[in-house]
Order: C-alpha cells, then structure tokens, then sequence
C-alpha cells in the first residue's frame, strides 16, 4: 500500500475503530439482554440503535468535572492514554493482504508495547484520583497487568516461532494451509485469557469491581473523561479480538467472500463470544486470579513455548 | 391463678424457683403463656448465667416506658428491661424483667453471658437511656450521636409537628459534621503498627453491595480487612415509635416495610400477637391463605437473595432469571390481594379478601414451572467452580458462635443445627404440612445459599399442599374484634353494627395484656411483642427482627479476609436494612 493509501486507511480506521466501539457498547447491551431473557436497550430508533447517540449526547453534555483533591494533570492526561495507545494498536493489524495502516517487521511487539502502555493509563488514573476505591482498584491493576503481560507476551512466541517472524502480515500468510489455532490451542486459550484479563472486563474486570470497589479506578470519573475509559475498554476487547482472529484463526483468509469481510466477519464472531463469558461468569478473588495465573497459566504458556520448538527444530531437522 | 399455673406445668421456672428461692421472682400472667418472671436487677446477672445452657439463645432485649401505662404490673417501676431467651430443644421461651426507677436507670451488662446484648443494649440505652453497667462500648447505635433525648421514651415527641421546626445553621452542620468523623481509637484500633500504616476505608452507607444503606468502617492491611465496625440506623425511621400512634388496625402496612421483601410475612408475625392478645380464632381457611401467602413471599425473598448472591460475587446474568421469576410471583400476589410487594393484606382475624375466582390455575402454573428452573439456576449458579472458590469457606462461624449472636433462620440452619419452627413449633397451621427443613453443615457463605436454595423447593411443597386441600369456609373471625368484621351481620344486628364502626372508626380497643409470637419469617426468627393497655393503639410495639443479630456478628466471620469476600459474606448473610434498623 502507498504511503498516501495507507494514510486515508489510518483515517478510516480511526473513524471505524471508534464508531465500532460506540456500536459496540448498544450491541452488547442487547445481546446481554437476549442471554439474559430481557429486551435491553430498545426504544430509540430500529432495534433500539439510536441509543449510542443518546448516550453519545448525554456523556458529551456533562459537567466536565475534576475533584478539587485530584492531581489535575494526570487526572485529565490518564484517559487520553488509554485511547491512544489502543488507537496505535489498531496499526499493525493486517485487514486484508494489502489492508493495513503499515506493516512493521515487528509488528506483534508494537501491539504488545501499546497495550502495555494501556495499563499506565489505569494506573495514572487511579493515582490522580486521590481516592481510597480507586487506589485499591489501581493496586490490583497493576498486579494483575504485571503477571498478565508476561504470559501474554510469552503465549505468542509459539506462533512466531511457527512463522519465525514478528510480521503480522507475514504470520496471517503462513497459515494459509493450516490456522493456528490447531497447532497453538495451548496458546490460544493463554491469549484469550490474558486479553480478557488486559482489556479488563468481566470474569477479569477486577480493576473495577464494581460490587466492592464501587467503580474501582475511575470512580472519581465522569463525563467525557468516563467515556474515554469505557471507549478505550471497548477499543481494547475490538484490538484483541482482531489480534485473536490475525494470529489464531487465519486473518482475512477464507473462501468465497473479500478478505476484508472474512476478517470482519470472525472479529465479529470472536466478540461475540467475549460478550458470553461476561454474561456466564463470575469474578474470581484477587489473590485467586494471581494463583491462576502464575500457578497455572505461566507454566502452561512455557510448557507451549518448549514444545511449539521442540517440534519446529525436530520438523527442520 | 395463672401464676401458680404456669409454675406447675413448666419447669423451668420450677427449677428457677428452687435454686433461687420464690420469693426472688414474680410471675406475670401474659395472654401468650410465655412464663414472665419479674426479678431484682441485682440477681440478673446470676439468673441469666444459671438460665443459659438451658437457653442458649437472648432472642431479644428491650426496654418498655411504663410510666404512662395504666394496667401496670406490681413489679414494674418506671422503666423494664426484658429478656427474652429461646430454648431449642423443648422449644421453649422466657421472659425476664426487671424494673428500674428514673432516677436510677441502671442495669447490669449481659455482655458476658450472652454476647449479642451488645447492641440490643445499646439499642435500649439509645432508645429509653437505660444505662448498662460495665457495657464496653455504651453508644448510641439507631440514632445520630448528636440526638438529643431517647426516642421511645413516653415524653418523647413522636411527629414533626410537635417539635419545633428544623433548622440547620453553620454552627450545627459543622457540629454534625464532626460527629460523623471516625476516629479509630474510638473502637479500638491502632492506626498504624510500628513498620506499616492501616488504611480506613468507609465502605457504604452508599455502595452498590451493601444491601440498602448499611455502612461499615474497614481497618485495612493491603485489601485485607484486619478489624471492621458496623454502622447502622440509617434506615431508622422509627417503625416502634409509630406501632405507638397508629391503631392496630393501621399498623398492619408498616409491618409490611419492616422486612421490605418479606412482605406478608410481616403481617403474619404482627397478627399473630394480636390475636393472642384479642383471644381471636381465626378460621382455618384463612389460615391456609396465610401460610400459602407467606411461603410465596418467602419464594420471593429467598430469589432476591439467589440473584444478588450470584451478583454480589461478580455473576452478571443469573439475577435476571431470578427477577422475571419473582416478577411473575408477584404477578399472582397483585392477582390475590392487588398488590405487590406489600400488600397489607393480612387482617386481625384473617385476610382482607377471599381467594379471586381462577387464583388455582396461576398458583399451580407457577410451582409447577418453578422446579424446572431451580434446576436451571442450580447449573447456573451454585455449580459454577468460580462461585464455589469465592464462597465455600468464606465467612464460617459454628452453631455455638450462631447461638451465642442470636443467628437465626437460615443461617443458622447452614451450621448444621436442624431447627425451624415451622416444624419443631408449628404457629398458625403449619402442623398440617409435610416438608422437609433444609440443614448444611459447614456454616460458610456458600451453604447458607444452599439452605435457602432448597427452602425455595419446600415452599413450593408447602404451596402445593395449600392449593391441593385448601378449606372451605370464611376468610376472617366472627369474633368482635376482627377488623374489618365480616360486613353481611352489620345490617342484621345492632351490637355488630356498633362494633363495626368502632373497629372502622377508631380501631379495635384490644384487651391489656402482652404478647408475642415468634414465626420463622424469610431472614430467621421475627415476631412482635406488643403491649396492649387495653387501648386502640399498641402502649409498646417492640419488633425482634431476625437481621439486627446478623450484622452484628459480621466482623467476627470477616476478620483477616478480603474485601471481596467481605462483600461475599454481606451477600449471603441476606439481609435488608428496614429489617435492621426498623
């Protein structure tokens, strides 16, 4: 794709990005509603759809209103972060062969970087607050991010091994026989619970919390600053539901249909499914969220990473 | 006459009057056969520690003004004090009372015997200024520290309008203001050890998981709870003040908002005690419509408490299943008696109305489609491995420490203790029914989900069985004092005719005399010991509710966990703050 091209793609996914999120928000209502025998939001236009601007118009005409006891700076500089470093992440992902904003050589340690840079921004927030929910929502935070990010990076080095590079486009053409979901199942499953956990929602959403934390981190927030949070979760759980579909289920490839509407079609269907645990499942305790993760999910991940080289060494051999 | 009856045929009083002698006790006749024993504050403490392994359980603790009652027992002074214990295996109850004079309101502390007059002393300090000797902790507890006076004293104000209008200056909202401050000293803890500082965290009385408006001050080591203290009367909005002032009659909806789920179960317990005192019969078709009503409520409550459990520990979806259900409960409620959560429906002597024609085929669609969905929710929720790792284990105490705080009902069931007295007490025609009454054995959050979980399937049984043999006959007493009384005699004769527009009128002038009747509501043991001066109004209302022992032992199941498990115990504990604070 040409500079300029690629230019007016980083734009349409911009607009795309953050308008899927804001859908995003209705459609999870009312697909929550349907598990949960309810009608969820749907009164406003067909289907109820008008709801995202209502909500749009409600969160933009708020008191924009920062606690006189709040680290004003940080405060205010907290949620941006949260959007932009999930905006960056959308960078790297291969849409379509040629559909990309660019197409580093590093490509899945770029996406890695910037969600880590995410969990600064819960952090920051948490800090700026000055208050004693958000505090504790920060602590738990940072030690679930601690011990998420480093099975998280780690279950993805079977699939680069696997293609033997850190090129997005490159590990979606690699699968083109077999998707990786059949060799890498071990990674998979580490990768979608460590996207839960870094995307913080619930089973995972413990940052939060809302029954014991009230709101956890951003409980001092509201208004468009609030929304930035919600916009950024929601960017978070599209980012990896894409990354999912580019590294696990074969990207853009598929019979019949453009590559763009394969892609589309699984991130749709793997969101899908992101939703449905948050309807099923309850929230772990902290302290049993750490146990599982490096009691059970650490091990596993190096036990994927061993074997996945293992066979790819006896494989060349 | 009665004296020497009750002395005869029960005994424990028999043997109170040969260890300590006769002369130390004076029996007071009370309509509900509870033996009444009037002693000097003096022996209280000795007779209390004597009665104990024989009553393991200070049901209740209160105070009654008797300076403006005029059926005043001999024994009495200005102010009683009564003690109420409840015996397990004969079922059986005591009242103690002691009187004290105005100006020498002081009794000694049962804190060293029976642990839960903590906060029932308190209450009655709170309440009437009675003070307890060596009490460690002599605060108010329902009402503001900066309240001025003792609420349910006879002198009093009761309404707004007989006090002057309220105001607040700078002066006095900073002086509130203050008086809201914790200090942790105050409760006795540290706030710092020598290498680390505690962080105090005010959980509530706003929080999404505390159940109404409940507050509790955590001492916090990282997000473990080292000590906490429960702050309650937020809620307070003076239910017995009001028994005081309302007829008998218009009393019956208040009940309705003690236990807000409850429902018609408040009702059951607050007639009930009336009856008594009246001598009323009530006929057995609307004892059958009781109990079939109260087991729905209890249905209801017991969803409620299924679904905000399942939430509380972080499950989204199951609390819907639970309301839609609940909503179609209530659906057959409005049927019956027109409305929904407090319906107001029970009356001195039966119901307000009979059964609506066609109320079988709602009824028995509704347990009959019920089974199939516990089994459901029984997937959903109680087999979930995440639900059981947040619960089983958390928040445990044994039958004993369940006694010794005044845990009833449920929770006390999920420590193994095989009690109900639907069963081993039957009230209101319950002998007649065949269920089964659910135990646990590990006394943790989990099983006391489990208990009410099953006790949804029983009273379904028990409904089963109302809807199956459900008697003819009238809906309500012929007995004088019934109220409304039955209309069709009011054009027949004029003795019922004045009776009715008395009753209607001014309400019911109920015979003097005390009485209470405890019942197993949906949260453990209510009931309402009224004191009748043989008025239209209640001379004392003194509503035992059984939420008010369940929070006080909270920071003893919750010390050294975490706060999610805190907010695990609150879940499973099931309470509502009406029901504590009244």
């Amino acid at each position: 794709m040409s500079d300029l091209g690629s230019m007016y793609f980083g734009l349409f996914l911009l607009l795309a990005t953050i308008g899927g999120a804001a859908v995003l928000t209705w459609f999870e209502r009312r697909l929550l509603g349907i598990w949960q025998d309810r009608y969820g939001p749907n009164r406003l236009g067909p289907f109820g759809i008008g709801q995202v601007a209502a909500d749009m118009i409600k969160l933009l005409t708020k008191d924009d209103w920062v606690p006189p006891f709040s680290d004003r700076v940080v405060f205010i500089f907290a949620p941006t972060t949260i959007v932009v470093a999930m905006m960056l992440g959308f960078a790297v992902v291969p849409f379509g062969p040629d559909l990309y904003v660019i197409d580093l050589n590093i490509g899945l340690l770029f996406f890695l970087g910037m969600t880590s840079l995410a969990v600064y921004s819960v952090l920051l927030a948490a800090l700026a607050s000055n208050n004693k929910y958000a505090l504790l929502g920060g602590l738990r935070s940072a030690a679930q991010m601690i011990s998420y990010e480093v099975f998280m990076g780690l279950s993805l080095m079977g699939v680069v091994m696997l293609t033997g590079s850190f090129s997005m486009r490159a590990i979606v053409e690699a699968q083109a026989d077999l998707w990786n979901f059949i060799p890498q199942f071990l990674g998979l499953f580490t990768f979608m619970i460590a996207g839960i956990a870094e995307s913080h929602r619930l089973p995972f959403d413990l940052p939060e919390a809302e029954h014991e934390l009230t709101a956890g981190f951003h409980t001092e927030y509201g208004g468009m600053k609030f929304a930035m949070f919600m916009l950024g979760e929601y960017l978070g759980l599209i980012l990896i539901s894409c990354m999912i579909v580019a590294l696990f289920f074969g990207g853009w490839l598929g019979p019949f249909l453009p590559p763009f509407v394969w892609f589309c079609l699984k991130t749709f269907v793997v969101i899908c499914f992101f939703i449905l645990l948050r309807a099923a499942i309850p929230r772990p305790r902290y302290d049993q969220l750490m146990t599982w993760g490096w009691k059970y999910m650490l091990p596993l991940t190096l036990l994927n990473v061993i074997l996945t080289g293992g066979i790819a060494l006896a494989m060349k051999a | 006459m009665l004296n020497a009856q009750v002395s005869n045929t029960n005994t424990t009083v028999d043997d109170l009057f040969a260890r300590f002698g006769e002369h130390v006790f004076e029996l007071q006749p009370t309509p509900d056969n509870t033996p009444t024993l009037w002693l000097d504050r003096a022996k209280l403490v000795e007779v209390l520690s004597h009665l104990k392994p024989e009553f393991p359980m200070l049901l209740d603790l209160f105070g009654i003004d008797e300076r403006l009652r005029e059926h005043r027992h001999p024994a009495s002074s200005d102010f009683t004090v009564v003690y109420h214990l409840l015996n397990f295996s004969r079922c059986e109850e005591i009242r103690l009372k002691v009187g004290v004079a105005m100006g020498d309101l002081c009794v000694p502390t049962t804190v060293g015997v029976y642990p839960n007059a903590n906060w029932y002393e308190r209450e009655a300090w709170d309440m009437f200024g009675v003070e307890f000797s060596g009490h460690p902790n002599l605060r108010r507890i329902l009402l503001p520290p900066t309240w001025v006076g003792h609420a349910l004293r006879k002198d009093h104000p009761a309404r707004a309008t007989e006090m002057e209008p309220f105001s607040l200056d700078d002066e006095k909202q900073a002086r509130e203001m203050e008086a809201l401050t914790f200090r942790p000293e105050d409760w006795g803890m540290q706030r710092a050890t020598e290498d680390a500082e505690y962080m105090f965290l005010n959980l509530g009385p706003n929080h999404p998981s505390v159940h109404g408006v409940f507050r509790i001050a955590l001492q916090l080591d990282g997000e473990v709870v080292v000590d906490s203290v429960p702050d309650i009367g937020y809620h307070h909005r003076g239910a017995e003040k009001m028994g005081e002032r309302q007829s008998w009659h218009s009393y019956i909806p208040y009940t309705d908002r003690i236990d807000y789920l409850g429902g018609v179960m408040n009702n059951m317990a607050y007639v009930m005690s009336v009856e008594t005192l009246a001598g009323i019969k009530v006929p057995d078709r609307a004892r059958v419509i009781r109990i079939m009503m109260a087991e729905l409520f209890r249905i209801s409550s017991h969803l409620v408490f299924y679904g905000t459990f399942a939430q509380d520990v972080g499950q989204m979806s199951p609390v819907f299943y639970m309301f839609a259900d609940r909503e179609r409960l209530f659906g057959i409620v409005e049927a019956i008696t027109g409305g929904r959560m407090h319906p107001a429906w029970f009356r001195i002597g039966g119901v307000a109305q009979d059964l609506p024609k066609g109320w079988e085929k709602l009824m028995r669609d509704f347990i009959d489609s019920m089974p199939a969905r516990l089994d459901h929710y029984q997937k959903m929720a109680m087999d979930n491995s995440i639900l059981k790792q947040r619960t089983v284990g958390i928040g445990t105490y044994n039958t004993q420490e369940a006694l010794d705080w005044g845990v009833t009902g449920p929770n006390l069931r999920a420590t193994g203790m095989d009690w109900d007295l639907r069963r081993d007490r039957p009230y209101g025609g319950y002998e007649q029914f065949d269920f089964e009454v659910p135990v646990a054995s590990n006394g943790d959050s989990y099983d006391r989900a489990v208990v009410r979980v099953e006790e949804i399937r029983q009273s379904l049984r028990i409904i089963r069985q109302c809807l199956d043999n459900m008697p003819e006959g009238p809906y309500k007493s012929e007995h004088r004092l019934t109220t409304p009384p039955p209309k069709e005699n009011t054009l027949q004769d004029i003795e019922t005719l004045i009776h009715h527009f008395l009753n209607v009128s001014w309400g019911p002038a109920i015979p003097a005399g005390e009485a209470s009747v405890p019942i197993e509501a949906t949260k453990g043991i209510n009931s309402y010991h009224l004191v009748s001066d043989g008025g239209t109004t209640s001379y004392r209302t003194r509503i035992r509710t059984p939420s008010f022992p369940h929070l006080q032992q909270i920071p003893l199941i919750s010390r050294g966990l975490m706060i999610p498990d805190l907010i695990a115990i609150i879940a499973s504990i099931d309470f509502v703050m009406a029901d504590v604070d009244r």
